[in-house]
C-alpha cells in the first residue's frame, strides 16, 4: 500500500498528535519510506504460524487479593500539571462518562 | 397506533464490580466512597514504569459467575489493551479482554413476565474481565470550568456480561436484570449497588419492522447512563417509540447510519445523542505485553463448579417441589436472598409446616425486617424459635392471633421463651369445658344471633368470637366458632 | 592511582578492605564528571551530594564491620529511564523534564541494597528510541574516543560515561540493541540479559515485550557482579522469570573447551559489515578454537526480516505505552488557553503531546498507531508477530547446534553525529545484528575487540539461549584474556 496524507492525518488524530499543514507532506513521505521498508514482511510465508506476543513461555502469573499500602495523596498528585488538594484538574470533560 | 407490526430487539451489557479486596492489577483497596485519590498507587495511576499483576480472586469470581451463567470457561484467556484517551483513564488504554474472554456462551433463565409459569431464556455471548476507569467530576463552582479527576475507582475489577439481543420488551429486559442481580447476590461476587456504580447497564436496541412484506431493521442504538432498573425500563420504552417514529420519518435502516450512542436523561425522560468522535471506535486492541496469558485447568473449573451455592432458580424449584409452595410464594422468599431461604430451611427442619412458615415469613418476618431496617441475620426471633411458635399453633396450644403477640413480644424480648412470653402476655391454655361454658352463656345472652344462624345467616358468629375474647382472652377463635355452631345446630334439632 | 582503570569489583575489594573509602572513590569519579561531562554529555543529572552522603553511610557500615556485598561503596550511573525517588526521571524528553517518580524501580532498589552509590542519571535517546543519543533534551552524547562521533544509543550516556572514566559501572536498557550498540561504539562491555531475567518494574516502557535492563562495564567480571545484583524474580513484574540467580562471578572462569561456538552466516557474510569488524570476529573465532572450542556454521534464515519485524512491533507497543503522556496527570501540559478550540480537553492532549515529544518519538507513535489501526492490524502487527515466531524458531534451532553464537554487534564503528538523523531508515538498518536477541528474548553481550585504524572501538557480540548468561560471560571472560580484547578508557584531556 501507499501511505497517503489522509492516512497520516487520521493516524495523527488517533494518536492525539498535532501536525501543522506544512508538516503533512514531509511526515507522510518519511512514514511512507518506513512503511515501505517493513512491507518486506509480505515476502515471508506465515500461514498457520501462531503470532508471538511474548518472548517468554510463562502463563498464569497471579497475585493474592491482599491489600498493599497506597500512595500518600500528596505523592500521588505531586507531578500533576494542575491540581487542587484532592484531585487532578483537567480542561472540561464534556459529554459522557465512559 | 400503527399498521406496521414490529419486534423489539434488545441486548444488554452489564458491568459488574467484583467484590475483591484489591484492584484487578494492583494492591490498592476497592472500598467505595473514600476521599479522592487516596486509593491509588503507581500502577493504577498509570505512572511510567509501573506494571500490572493479575488479582487471583478476581479471576475466581469471574469463573464462578460464568459457571452460574451456564458459560463455557476458557482454557486459556489473555489480556488486551483497548486504546483511547480520557482523563479518567490514566494509562491511555484500558486492560480488557478482546478475543479470548474468560467466560463465553452461556444463558440465564428467568420468569416470563407474560406467563408466571413459563421461563424465558436469554443467551450470554460472553463475560470478560476488565479494569474500571476513574471518575471525572465537572466543577463549575467558583467559575472554574474544569474537571476534577479522582482515580480511586481506576483499576477496580469489572466483569462485563454481554447478552445476545434476545429480549423483546422492556419487561423482559427488567426480568433479565432482576434475575441477574439476584444471581450475582447469591453468588456473593458483587454487592450490585447501582447507586454506587457496582452494577451498570448499557442497552443495545433496535426494531425489526414488518412492512410491505419484508422485515426492516432500524439502526442499532446503544443507550447508556441508566442508573436503576426502573430507568432501564423507562429508557427502553422511550427508545422503542423514538426509533419507530424516527423510522416513520426517515425510513432509515440499519447499515445506512452508524451505530449511535444515546444517553438516558432520567429527569426529562428522554434519550439524547452523545457526541462521538468518528475515530473513537478504533480502539486498536492488541495483546498487553505486560501481562501473560491465564490458563485455567479443568480441575479448577470442576472444583469451582462443585463449590457453587444453590442458585435462585434451583431454590425456587426446590421450594415448589419439596415444600409445595406456590411459584409466587417461592419467588418472594428466594428474591429476599439466600439468608432468608436459610431461615426458611431451618424453620422447616425444626418440624414446622412449610406453608405456615412461608406465610409467617411473608407477613410478619418481612414486615419486622422492613420496620426495623435490619437483615434477617439480625432478627431477634431465630428460625427455630419461630418454628416452635408455629408448632404450638399447630398443636392448638395457642391460637394464631395470640401467637402474633408472642412473636412481637419476642422481637422486644429476644431472650424470653414461649413460657415466659405466655405468662407475660397472660396467655394460658384453656380447658375445652371452660370455653363451652363461655359459648353457652353467649348464646343465651344473644338469642338474635342464634336466630340469624338458624335462618342460615352465619355472619353473626363473628361477633360472638369478639365477645368470647372479652370473657376469656385465651379463647381460641376457631374453637369458639366451632362450638357455637355445634350448639346452635343442636338447639335446632332439639327444638 | 587511576581509579578509572580499575574494575568495579577491584574498587569494591579496596573499599571493603578499607584501602580506599567509598567517599574517596565517589569523589574521584565526581571530579572526572565535573571535568569531562560538559564535552561528553554522558550524564543528564549528577547527584553529587546524595552520592557522597551515601558513600559516607557505606563507609560507616564497613567500619562497623557490617557484611556487605562485593559492590558496596562502588559508584554506578543509571540510565535516565529507570524510576528513582530521589532524582528526576526524564527519559531525555521534554515531556518528563520535571518528573520525579514517587517510587524506585526494582533494579534501583536492588542496587541500593547492594550498597552501590548512584552518581547520577545518564543521557539517552528520547524514550530510548534511537541509536545515537542525539534526540535528548540534554543534547547529544559524544563518543569519548572521537568527540564528533556518536556514542551510540539509546544508552549512549551509560556507555560514554564508562569510556570517559566517569563511572566504573553503569546501567542501560536494551530494546533493540540499546545496551550493546553503544557499548560497541564506546569500547566497553554491555549485557542484555534474557527477557524477564531483570525486573522491568520501574523501567519506563518503550516496547514492553522487548525491553530489558542490563549492565555496562569495563570488565566481564563486573557485568557478572552487576547482573547478580539486579537479576531475580519480582512479584511486581508478571513477565519476570521465576528462576534462581546463578552466582555468575563464580562461574565465569569455567573452561569453554567443550563449547560449540556458532558463527552466524548471514551476519559474517553481510555485505554491509565493515572489514575490520569481520576480522575481529575472525580473530575471536581463532582464539576460541585455540582454547578447544568448536566452531559451527549457523544459519538464521529469517534474520534478514528482523529489522522490519522490530520496526512494527516496537512502535506498536510504544504507541500504546506512550499514550499515558497526555498532559492530564503528570508530565508536560501545553498552555492551550488561548486556542478556544472545539474541545479544550482535546487541545490539551494534542498540543501537550506534540510539544512534549520529539520528532523520532512522534514518528514511532504514528507508525505504531497506523500498524494497529483498523484494517492494518493483520497486515502489519499480526504479520510481524508471526515473523517474530519464525525468528525465535531460527534461534531455537541454532541453539541445538551451538552453545553460543558469535558475531558482530554493529555493521560499522561509531558514525558521525548528525549523519543519520535525517534518515530514519538508515538509522534503523544499523540495528540489524542486535534486534534478533530482543525479538527472541535471549541474552546477548557485547565486548570490545580492540580499535580500528582510526582508533575507534571494535566489538563483537555473543548470543545465547534463554538464561544462558553464564555461558556468554564465560566465553567473554576468556576472550577478555586475549590482549586485543582488553578494554581501555579513552584518553581525554
Amino acid at each position: 500500500m501507499q501511505l497517503s496524507s489522509a492516512d497520516v492525518l487520521k493516524v495523527a488524530k488517533l494518536a492525539r498528535l498535532h501536525i501543522s499543514e506544512a508538516d503533512v507532506q514531509p511526515t507522510t513521505a518519511q512514514l511512507a519510506r518506513i512503511v515501505e521498508m517493513v512491507q518486506q514482511l509480505d515476502n515471508v510465508p506465515t500461514e498457520g504460524i501462531e503470532p508471538m506476543a511474548h518472548a517468554l513461555d510463562v502463563h498464569s502469573v497471579l497475585r493474592p487479593d491482599h491489600r498493599l499500602p497506597s500512595l500518600d495523596r500528596q505523592a500521588a498528585l505531586s507531578n500533576a500539571p494542575q491540581r487542587d488538594q484532592e484531585c487532578f484538574r483537567v480542561p472540561p470533560v464534556m459529554g459522557h462518562d465512559h | 397506533m400503527t399498521v406496521d407490526a414490529y419486534r423489539q430487539v434488545i441486548g444488554l451489557e452489564v458491568h459488574v464490580q467484583l467484590s475483591t479486596q484489591t484492584k484487578l492489577f494492583c494492591g490498592c483497596s476497592t472500598i467505595f466512597g473514600q476521599p479522592p485519590n487516596t486509593q491509588v498507587c503507581p500502577v493504577c495511576l498509570g505512572l511510567p514504569g509501573s506494571l500490572p499483576v493479575l488479582n487471583q480472586h478476581a479471576t475466581q469470581l469471574a469463573i464462578k459467575t460464568g459457571l452460574a451463567l451456564n458459560c463455557q470457561i476458557a482454557a486459556t484467556t489473555k489480556w488486551d489493551r483497548k486504546n483511547y484517551f480520557y482523563p479518567d483513564l490514566p494509562k491511555g488504554y484500558q486492560i480488557s479482554q478482546f478475543d479470548q474472554p474468560i467466560c463465553y456462551e452461556g444463558f440465564l433463565d428467568f420468569a416470563d413476565p407474560n406467563d408466571e409459569k413459563a421461563l424465558r431464556r436469554v443467551r450470554i455471548i460472553r463475560a470478560h474481565l476488565e479494569e474500571d476507569a476513574g471518575k471525572s467530576m465537572h466543577d463549575e463552582a467558583a467559575g472554574r470550568a474544569d474537571s476534577r479527576i479522582d482515580l480511586n475507582r481506576t483499576g477496580t475489577p469489572l466483569l462485563e456480561i454481554v447478552s445476545y439481543p434476545d429480549m423483546h420488551s422492556p419487561d423482559e429486559a427488567k426480568g433479565y436484570l432482576t434475575e441477574l442481580k439476584l444471581l450475582l447476590t447469591y453468588l456473593g461476587v458483587s454487592d450490585c449497588n447501582m447507586q454506587e456504580g457496582s452494577l451498570r447497564v448499557d442497552a443495545n436496541v433496535n426494531l425489526h419492522i414488518e412492512s410491505a412484506g419484508r422485515t426492516i431493521a432500524t439502526p442499532i442504538v446503544e443507550v447508556k447512563n441508566m442508573n436503576s432498573f426502573r430507568a432501564v425500563e423507562r429508557a427502553l420504552v422511550y427508545e422503542v417509540d423514538r426509533q419507530f417514529a424516527e423510522w416513520k420519518k426517515t425510513g432509515r435502516e440499519k447499515g445506512q447510519a452508524p451505530k449511535q450512542t444515546r444517553g438516558w436523561d432520567d429527569v426529562t425522560g428522554v434519550t439524547l445523542p452523545q457526541r462521538e468522535k468518528e475515530e473513537s471506535s478504533d480502539y486498536r486492541y492488541f495483546p498487553d505485553p505486560d501481562l501473560v496469558p491465564l490458563k485455567i485447568e479443568k480441575s479448577q473449573i470442576e472444583s469451582a463448579s462443585n463449590a457453587l451455592p444453590q442458585l435462585p432458580s434451583q431454590l425456587r424449584a426446590w421450594l415448589q417441589t419439596e415444600h409445595g409452595l406456590k411459584p409466587y410464594d417461592a419467588d418472594v422468599i428466594v428474591s429476599q436472598g439466600s439468608h432468608l431461604v436459610e431461615y426458611f430451611q431451618t424453620a422447616v427442619a425444626a418440624g414446622a409446616p412449610a406453608k405456615r412458615i412461608s406465610s409467617w415469613i411473608q407477613q410478619d418476618v418481612l414486615r419486622a425486617l422492613k420496620e426495623r431496617g435490619i437483615e434477617i441475620s439480625a432478627l431477634p426471633v431465630p428460625a427455630t424459635k419461630l418454628a416452635s411458635l408455629v408448632n404450638a399453633i399447630e398443636s392448638g396450644e395457642i391460637d394464631t392471633s395470640r401467637a402474633k403477640e408472642v412473636f412481637y413480644f419476642w422481637m422486644e424480648n429476644p431472650s424470653s421463651d414461649l413460657v415466659a412470653a405466655r405468662s407475660a402476655l397472660g396467655i394460658s391454655s384453656v380447658d375445652r369445658g371452660e370455653i363451652e361454658e363461655v359459648c353457652r352463656q353467649l348464646l343465651d345472652e344473644n338469642p338474635q344471633v342464634v336466630a340469624q344462624v338458624l335462618e342460615g345467616n352465619a355472619k353473626g358468629l363473628g361477633s360472638l368470637i369478639g365477645l368470647a375474647k372479652k370473657k376469656n382472652p385465651n379463647a381460641d377463635p376457631k374453637l369458639v366458632r366451632e362450638l357455637c355452631q355445634q350448639m346452635i345446630e343442636s338447639r335446632r334439632t332439639s327444638s | 592511582m587511576k581509579l578509572e582503570e580499575l574494575s568495579a569489583l577491584d574498587l569494591g575489594r579496596k573499599i571493603a578492605g578499607r584501602t580506599l573509602s567509598s567517599r574517596e572513590v565517589v569523589a574521584y569519579f565526581l571530579e572526572r564528571i565535573a571535568r569531562f561531562n560538559s564535552s561528553i554529555t554522558a550524564f543528564s543529572q549528577v547527584c553529587a551530594d546524595l552520592a557522597l552522603e551515601k558513600a559516607d553511610q557505606i563507609d560507616r557500615q564497613i567500619a562497623s564491620g557490617m557484611a556487605m556485598g562485593p559492590l558496596a561503596g562502588v559508584p554506578i550511573a543509571i540510565k535516565d529511564i529507570l524510576c528513582t525517588r530521589e532524582m528526576r526521571t526524564t527519559c531525555g524528553s521534554r515531556m518528563l523534564e520535571n518528573f520525579v517518580a514517587p517510587y524506585d524501580a526494582t533494579s534501583v532498589e536492588k542496587m541500593e541494597r547492594a550498597g552501590l552509590v548512584t552518581l547520577g542519571k545518564t543521557n539517552m535517546d528520547e524514550f530510548a528510541m534511537g541509536a545515537s543519543t542525539e534526540t535528548s533534551i540534554f543534547g547529544a552524547t559524544h563518543n569519548p574516543w572521537s568527540l564528533e562521533r556518536t556514542a551510540g544509543g539509546s544508552s549512549g550516556g551509560s556507555a560514554a560515561a564508562l569510556a570517559a572514566g566517569m563511572t566504573p559501572l553503569s546501567i542501560g536498557t536494551d530494546t533493540g540493541g540499546s545496551i550493546r550498540q553503544p557499548a560497541a561504539f564506546c569500547g566497553v562491555c554491555g549485557l542484555k540479559p534474557t527477557y524477564g531475567r531483570v525486573s522491568r518494574y520501574g523501567l519506563v516502557a518503550f516496547a514492553s515485550s522487548l525491553d530489558q535492563i542490563g549492565p555496562l562495564a569495563h570488565r566481564v567480571e563486573d557485568l557478572a557482579a552487576c547482573l547478580e545484583t539486579i537479576a531475580g524474580h519480582d512479584s511486581r513484574d508478571s513477565t519476570s522469570i521465576n528462576a534462581p540467580v546463578p552466582q555468575y562471578t563464580r562461574l565465569i572462569n569455567r573452561s569453554i573447551s567443550n563449547m560449540r561456538i556458532g558463527v552466524v552466516r548471514e551476519q559474517i557474510e553481510h555485505a554491509g559489515l565493515a572489514p575490520e569488524i569481520r576480522s575481529a570476529v575472525n580473530r575471536a573465532m581463532e582464539f576460541l578454537t585455540g582454547l578447544g572450542a568448536t566452531i559451527v556454521d549457523i544459519g538464521l534464515p529469517h534474520s534478514r526480516y528482523s529489522i522490519a519485524t522490530y520496526y512494527v512491533i516496537a512502535p506498536c507497543e510504544a504507541s500504546s505505552n506512550l499514550a499515558r503522556y497526555d498532559g492530564a496527570h503528570y508530565g508536560l501540559r501545553a498552555d492551550t488557553k488561548s486556542l478556544h478550540g472545539e474541545s479544550p480537553l482535546e487541545d490539551m492532549y494534542c498540543h501537550s503531546r506534540s510539544q512534549g515529544f520529539g520528532e523520532e518519538v512522534k514518528r514511532r507513535i504514528m507508525l505504531g498507531t497506523f500498524a494497529l489501526s483498523s484494517g492494518y492490524y493483520d497486515a502489519y502487527y499480526r504479520k510481524a508477530q508471526q515473523v517474530r515466531r519464525l525468528i525465535f524458531d531460527d534461534y531455537h534451532r541454532a541453539f541445538e547446534q551451538a552453545d553460543v553464537l558469535l558475531g558482530p554487534v554493529t555493521p560499522t564503528t561509531a558514525f558521525r553525529l548528525g549523519e543519520r538523523l535525517q534518515d530514519p531508515v538508515q538509522m534503523y538498518l544499523g540495528d540489524l545484528f542486535t534486534v534478533g536477541a530482543n525479538l527472541a528474548g535471549i541474552p546477548a553481550l557485547a565486548i570490545p575487540a580492540g580499535n580500528d585504524q582510526a582508533g575507534l572501538p571494535l566489538s563483537i557480540q555473543l548470543q545465547g539461549p534463554p538464561l544462558a548468561e553464564e555461558k556468554l560471560l564465560s566465553v567473554a571472560y576468556q576472550l577478555e584474556q586475549a590482549l586485543f580484547f582488553q578494554p581501555r578508557t579513552a584518553n581525554l584531556s
